[in-house]
């Protein structure tokens, strides 16, 4: 017995899941979607992936040696917000728009709030709607060689009814990563199983921007229009990648469910009455801002307690 | 139906197999035992012999100093060598009693009794004497626990044999071999509560104690044999509570506030010494075990024993020696810096890493993932916690129930940006406790 001995505070032991692993895992998920993208819309859809994670991770390194912080780029995280960026860009975008995007996600949304886990907004959404506003027409330009028609949502605001095969399958215009509703659930399928996130957001989130449709979309209760809502624009991307970023997300059980309705109302709001046909990544971002307040409302009941506290205050 | 168990908890690594079938040998100690006057939650004993006094195995050496307290025996003969400050397994300093073993066991009279024939008081005055604490490690007198206000509001006596800690196998190997001190034990506290039914609440990666349990209860019409869902901390008092009822209690209640006793296995051990045979704690089964010992094993041991001991008499550390040696199990044990400690009525066991998963690890930015809440079995908000307890936000955690941990280490455990959670909580635990204590 030379040699010293550890000592440190209960546990002594801990589980496999680190947050680089965790990383990985919502990488691995968001592959199907990524790929159906690239085999959609070409190369130069693989080109923009590479790009903003590139200028996701480079700003991340920058960043950190400029204020004499360790990097923190092995996390992986940097890796995910680039790519969810990439996901939420319509494949037309220059590409230095593409790259600016992935400053402003890193360096304003993340960084400047400090860095992982301290940010308020989900960085990828936050530079996705930066763009939108500094470079509207280029956002909103999903027209391709192959995609000559408007995207599904703006179809159906003009009274078309669209194919929901095609929504679902995703062979439809729109930005990268959101068109096929199947690749999108085999990557939560697979988020799910590996234990990444929990249904509460996305169920909470989907429900009630159902129930909002069924009452304020104007079709009655066709259920064609419903399932054509749901498989078109950015909304499954948004339930299942977007809005359960774990940061920018309430971390109580109550408060996730809170946090879904908020993301289902607005966007119901925002695509029925709108000025665009979409409406997702305002409808997370501004839910993100509501986050305290209702984490600070959804205090859960600990084990055992008792209401009392009522009369007392 | 699916099996009984709370909500929340996690599942590390059990580790059992390396001595749960290992059969108990008796380790007689060595030279010198040492009693600290604190085995117990409550007031310390009060040495009752004096340095250079002769001492008989069973004899009592330091009374309970108040109602709270516990009396302490010998477990040796021999003499008194001093009475002076001494290490134990936390790490802190405790006033001890020496003494010197003389090896030749010579042993006090007890005096058996008919169980079914003593009067209630009897019966708790005989657990008092013998100085039974809860050994599964709280350390709460049982005598104070045996005597609730309303004792006919109890209607469970719960058996704790669930022994969630990784790697711990004294419980099991007490259920594996004497199931009848279990049960007999079991059978004298229910002669207390008349309007009880006896609940031993085992987890079910313990089939075979549950077949053993099961068999020797079958024509015992008060007792039943629950199987629990295999997860940590099931054996946490208000987990187990809420498995075996339903029913739910806070850091201010009592288990009799949820009419309710529990007891650890080797408690009613004890407590069937105490009454049937008169017999004062002065044993209990001790797990020596962990990937560094190079023969993991459970012995019978003595009060009093040597840590260190125990260690060679399990074959020492393998080759590359243990970087981590922790008293108890892994989750809520001591790490422990010296093995120069003597093993008391509540420590069960003697755990040797090889590999320390933990000390080098450094913390990163909490992601907000969630997973400490999922696991917290007191449905508490532990990142939220260890972050008010770091910035010393004492109302705001006293708020988001912070007071109702049970310091379990599920949230350190699961957490993947690797933060040390319990540890903040359980030190800001402490600052408002001794707050509150000066008031």
């Amino acid at each position: 017995m030379d040699n010293m001995l550890h000592v440190s505070s209960s546990p002594h032991v801990r589980a496999k899941d680190s947050t680089n692993r965790i990383m990985a895992y919502v990488i691995l998920a968001l592959l199907p979607t990524s790929l159906f993208g690239i085999f959609n819309f070409g190369l130069k859809a693989l080109l923009l992936i590479v790009l903003t994670i590139a200028s996701c991770v480079a700003t991340e390194w920058v960043f950190e040696k400029i204020i004499h912080k360790e990097s923190t780029i092995s996390d992986l995280s940097a890796v995910v917000t680039g790519l969810l960026l990439a996901l939420n860009l319509p494949v037309t975008l220059p590409w230095w728009e593409a790259v600016l995007g992935g400053v402003f996600a890193i360096a304003i949304v993340k960084m400047m709030f400090g860095g992982l886990g301290q940010n308020f907004m989900n960085p990828a959404l936050g530079a996705r709607c930066f763009l939108l506003i500094a470079f509207a027409a280029d956002m909103t330009n999903f027209v391709t060689d192959t995609y000559t028609g408007a995207t599904p949502l703006a179809a159906m605001r003009n009274g078309e009814v669209i194919n929901n095969m095609d929504a679902l399958i995703g062979r439809t215009a729109g930005t990268i990563g959101e068109t096929s509703a199947i690749a999108i659930l085999i990557g939560a399928v697979i988020l799910i199983l590996l234990g990444v996130i929990t249904l509460a957001i996305p169920a909470s989130y989907l429900i009630t921007f159902v129930v909002f449709m069924l009452i304020f979309g104007g079709h009655g209760f066709d259920m064609n229009y419903i399932v054509a809502q749901l498989c078109s624009g950015g909304i499954m991307l948004g339930a299942f990648f977007m809005a359960t970023d774990y940061v920018t997300s309430p971390i109580t059980p109550k408060g996730r469910i809170v946090f879904g309705i908020c993301c289902g109302i607005l966007t119901g709001l925002f695509r029925c009455f709108g000025a665009n046909a979409e409406g997702v990544s305002f409808a997370i971002i501004l839910s993100n801002i509501f986050v305290p307040m209702i984490e600070k409302m959804t205090i859960p009941r600990a084990f055992g307690q008792v209401k009392e506290k009522k009369e007392g205050k | 139906m699916g099996l009984r168990t709370f909500k929340g908890g996690v599942h590390p690594f059990e580790g059992k197999e390396l001595s749960k079938d290992r059969p108990v040998e008796e380790y007689l100690p060595g030279k010198d035992l040492v009693f600290p006057v604190s085995q117990h939650i409550g007031a310390p004993a009060k040495p009752v012999v004096a340095v250079g006094d002769a001492v008989k195995k069973g004899q009592l050496i330091a009374e309970a100093g108040g109602f709270v307290s516990a009396n302490i025996y010998s477990s040796v003969s021999g003499t008194v060598k001093a009475i002076a400050p001494h290490r134990v397994a936390t790490g802190d300093m405790v006033n001890s009693i020496v003494i010197e073993n003389d090896g030749s066991y010579e042993e006090v009279a007890y005096e058996e009794s008919e169980v079914g024939s003593l009067s209630k008081e009897a019966i708790i005055e005989k657990v008092k004497k013998a100085g039974v604490v809860g050994m599964g490690g709280a350390g709460f007198p049982t005598h104070v626990k045996l005597s609730p206000k309303e004792p006919d509001k109890i209607d469970y006596i719960i058996a704790n044999c669930a022994e969630c800690e990784p790697y711990l196998t004294s419980d099991y190997r007490r259920m594996m071999d004497n199931p009848e001190l279990l049960v007999g034990g079991m059978k004298i506290v229910l002669q207390l509560f008349d309007n009880a039914k006896g609940v031993l609440g085992v987890e079910n990666n313990k089939p075979d104690c549950i077949a053993k349990l099961e068999e020797i209860c079958r024509d015992e019409p008060r007792i039943e044999v629950v199987a629990l869902q295999t997860k940590y901390p099931q054996g946490g008092e208000r987990q187990l509570i809420k498995a075996v009822t339903g029913r739910e209690i806070n850091s201010k209640m009592l288990p009799a506030d949820a009419g309710c006793i529990v007891d650890n296995v080797e408690t009613l051990v004890c407590i069937y010494r105490a009454v049937k045979e008169g017999k004062p704690v002065m044993h209990r089964i001790f797990t020596v075990t962990g990937d560094a010992v190079k023969e993991p094993r459970n012995f019978y041991v003595s009060v009093g024993t040597n840590y260190a001991e125990l260690l060679e008499a399990a074959g020492g550390l393998k080759e590359g020696g243990a970087e981590k040696m922790i008293s108890g199990g892994p989750m809520m044990g001591f790490s422990m810096f010296d093995l120069n400690v003597p093993i008391t009525k509540t420590n069960s066991s003697l755990l040797c890493l090889s590999k320390d998963d933990v000390s080098h690890l450094e913390p990163s930015a909490c992601i907000n993932c969630g997973r400490c809440v999922e696991a917290c079995p007191e449905l508490l908000v532990p990142s939220r916690l260890a972050k008010q307890a770091d910035l010393k936000l004492g109302e705001e955690f006293e708020k988001w129930n912070g007071m109702e941990c049970i310091e379990c280490g599920s949230c350190s455990f699961i957490c993947p940006a690797r933060r040390p959670l319990a540890q903040s909580i359980k030190t800001m635990k402490k600052d408002i406790l001794a707050a509150r204590r000066k008031k």
